[in-house]
């Protein structure tokens, strides 16, 4: 007899024949089984996925090969509106995912996604979503093996809901920690901060403002990939999404019982974003970024790991923005422009625009 | 930035600062004590901590926050009422971003959000009047709070609702005006307060005209500020040569905006509008007579306080708060008791921990950085 084959002869896809998601999608039956496989399998496509067992069978040699750590992590994505200037929900719940894997130095390598979806959604949104994390997970690199979905009542969630999770593979070697900053290190960014907060609130056009600002939304594991290729000793590295990089810095100066000394001149802001947050009374720093890293390294390594940075199209403004000292544990300050210093707290809850 | 980065530009900075030592050089009184400068407005004292000017300044000067945020000084009563009428099914309760977060007795605005009423955060009341016309079969009220800075653009928009004859909007009025309130301050016998800097934004609207009485009748010099940390330190300088030259004047650092006169038409807007109350509740204040304003029985129809059953209770500060104290400069934030402990920007007790522009939640914030590292 002949070995048996891996791989199960490709099921018949179904074909989603209406143009609104109703609860019927949701029910377990046919309806559901179409909207499966006619939005999510056929646009996610690949081996792993494709028996569409109730989960995905991943190789364990094959996973070896690439290190010795499994890189565990998960994310919900929710935004409004669902495309904005520089991408959209589904482009956001493969970058933010493989991003989480990628600052921890794990190579990304699989993908699950669950989906909840409001009753009334239009087929052909949900299908450039799905194109769209299709895409967005071909050109990381990773797959995704395993998903689900659930339709509720109109109201019961806020269009759609995304969630991710991804793992990857840590190579021997690599420790990157929030606890291992030490004083003397270099604080580094990939990029100017603050766009994709900026291009959220100005899309969601309650504001009457207009900005050309486009979110930064990006999957960053192939820049990471150059700097720990160049600098392997990287301390610590985190995507400073929610929060913008002051809370980022908050979490490091933390863990590192450390403080952390910024200089607002060497701080890269988009003119419009600066703009943007003077008009509303916002603060750059707790902007959300999508394609934004901070970075910490020893001194030394600061000038290599900045040249590879620069080396990648997602790294030509990184800059170094400021340095971890000795001085109280856990606070984070930054030198204003204007020759003054002020304290960067954490923020207690989200942003407001001032009254005037 | 064009027309904000000249107005943030390091070395006028320095040599202000170099000019700012020479005077206080020349001020005997500053050998004695420090020279207590206020500024009034929330505008400035975010400013302030924003680019970390009270670590540049000579340590014989201290900045003392004022009363001016409207977020801060609103009395919990009046949140309230808010909450009450934002409860009511029919009603789309509109407010500024920042008055959300303000703690009621028992909930803030956030808070009543969560727990389903209709709450929407606007940028304008023209918002909130467009809102009014897209939702006829609903009732739209506008949090109208804040001082002649934001006064003109709800009594233009009280306008345009009774000129499109728009009969489901209103506003929940809180506007306040300053002036009464820097009078109160400085009829308070612990004052020792030696100039101000006079608000900006709402000088643009008023003029400095009603000024004068602080210079006249009290004898304490006031300049005009704008509220880029130039405009700032510039209109510090004046104060302090003000001083020195024991000289007691209105000054006007922000000519570019503000003129002496002010802005005829919103004047007559506001007039037109409003007229003042006899007394107005302030948080951690108290009752300031005509320190508020109401719309005028003309405009009656437009006033949430009489379309809608309102608690109106007022409900007394913390008795452990010392924001009085603090606002007149008699202690520092970091002095009162509950400073940082039971009063922080989460769950604030006093108003000046309430928005990001009240003096303590900025200390807490933004931090005196020398103070709170324990350099000086």
């Amino acid at each position: 007899m002949m070995s048996i084959v891996a791989r199960p002869k490709p099921r018949n896809l179904g074909k989603l024949m209406v143009s609104h998601v109703t609860v019927a999608h949701g029910g377990g039956g046919k309806a559901m089984k179409d909207l499966i496989d006619d939005v999510f399998v056929s646009a996610f496509d690949n081996d792993l996925l494709a028996p569409l067992e109730d989960q995905a069978r991943l190789d364990l040699a094959a996973l070896a090969r690439h290190g010795d750590r499994l890189a565990f992590t998960t994310d919900g994505y929710v935004v409004d509106p669902l495309f904005f200037p520089g991408g959209d929900i589904g482009k956001l719940a493969i970058c933010g995912t493989v991003n989480d894997l990628a600052v921890g130095g794990a190579v990304p390598l699989h993908l699950s996604c669950a989906v909840v979806i409001e009753e009334g959604m239009a087929v052909e949104t949900l299908r450039a979503i799905a194109r769209s994390m299709a895409a967005t997970a071909r050109a990381a690199g990773v797959s995704i093996v395993t998903g689900d979905t659930k339709v509720v009542p109109r109201g019961a969630c806020d269009k759609i809901f995304i969630t991710t999770t991804g793992i990857g593979v840590i190579r021997p070697g690599l420790e990157i920690g929030a606890d291992r900053a030490r004083p003397g290190d270099i604080v580094l960014v990939n990029g100017r901060l603050g766009d994709h907060g900026a291009a959220i609130l100005c899309a969601r056009g309650d504001m009457a403002l207009q900005s050309p600002v486009e979110s930064d939304c990006a999957d960053l594991s192939g820049l990471i990939a150059a700097l720990l290729a160049a600098v392997p000793g990287v301390r610590f590295m985190r995507d400073a999404t929610r929060g913008g990089i002051a809370t980022v810095l908050n979490e490091l100066a933390a863990a590192s019982r450390v403080a952390i000394e910024i200089d607002e001149t060497a701080t890269p802001i988009d003119e419009g974003v600066r703009g943007f947050c003077e008009i509303l009374g916002l603060d750059p720093l707790y902007l959300a970024n999508e394609g934004k890293i901070v970075i910490a390294v020893a001194p030394e390594d600061a000038a290599v790991a900045l040249a590879a940075l620069r080396a990648h199209p997602l790294g030509r403004d990184a800059c170094a923005i400021g340095k971890v000292t000795a001085g109280e544990a856990g606070r984070v300050s930054m030198n204003t422009l204007f020759g003054g210093r002020r304290i960067v707290d954490m923020l207690v809850g989200e942003q407001l625009p001032r009254i005037c | 930035m064009k027309y904000v980065d000249e107005f943030r530009d390091r070395e006028k900075a320095e040599a202000l600062i170099r000019e700012i030592n020479t005077v206080v050089a020349g001020i005997d009184l500053a050998r004695h004590r420090p020279i207590n400068i206020m500024e009034v407005c929330g505008g400035h004292t975010h400013s302030i901590f924003r680019y970390g000017l009270e670590g540049m300044l000579p340590k014989e000067i201290e900045l003392i926050h004022g009363p001016g945020c409207p977020v801060c000084v609103l009395p919990m009563g009046r949140v309230d009422d808010c909450v009450a009428i934002a409860e009511r099914p029919e009603v789309i309760f509109t407010t500024f971003g920042d008055a959300m977060r303000v703690p009621g007795s028992k909930k803030s605005l956030m808070q009543a959000k969560a727990a389903g009423a209709d709450v929407r955060m606007v940028y304008s009341p023209m918002d909130a009047l467009a809102l009014a016309r897209k939702n006829p079969g609903r009732e739209v009220v506008f949090f109208a709070l804040g001082f002649e800075t934001t006064m003109p653009s709800t009594a233009l928009t009280v306008l345009q609702a009774e000129a499109e004859g728009v009969r489901n909007f209103s506003l929940f009025c809180n506007h306040i005006t300053i002036v009464p309130t820097i009078k109160a301050i400085l009829d308070s016998p612990d004052l020792q307060l030696d100039g101000f800097l006079g608000p900006g934004h709402v000088s643009m609207v008023t003029g400095t005209a009603p000024y004068q009485f602080i210079a006249r009748h009290y004898r304490r010099p006031l300049v005009v500020a704008g509220f880029e940390p130039l405009d700032i330190l510039q209109s510090i300088w004046m104060v302090l040569k003000q001083i020195r030259d024991g000289r007691a004047e209105v000054e006007n650092q922000y000519a570019r905006i503000v003129s002496d006169a002010g802005n005829a038409a919103a004047l007559a807007a506001v007039g037109r509008v409003y007229e003042l109350r006899e007394f107005f509740e302030w948080r951690g204040l108290g009752s300031i007579d005509h320190s508020g304003v109401r719309l005028r029985a003309a405009y009656a129809h437009f006033d949430a306080e009489k379309r809608f059953a309102i608690p109106n209770v007022t409900i007394a500060d913390p008795s452990s708060c010392q924001c009085g104290e603090v606002l007149k400069g008699v202690i520092k934030p970091w002095q009162c008791k509950m400073f940082g402990g039971a009063c922080n920007p989460e769950t604030p007790l006093g108003a000046l921990m309430v928005s990001s522009e009240g003096a303590c939640a900025a200390h807490y914030q933004y931090g005196g950085v020398q103070r709170r590292m324990g350099v000086a």
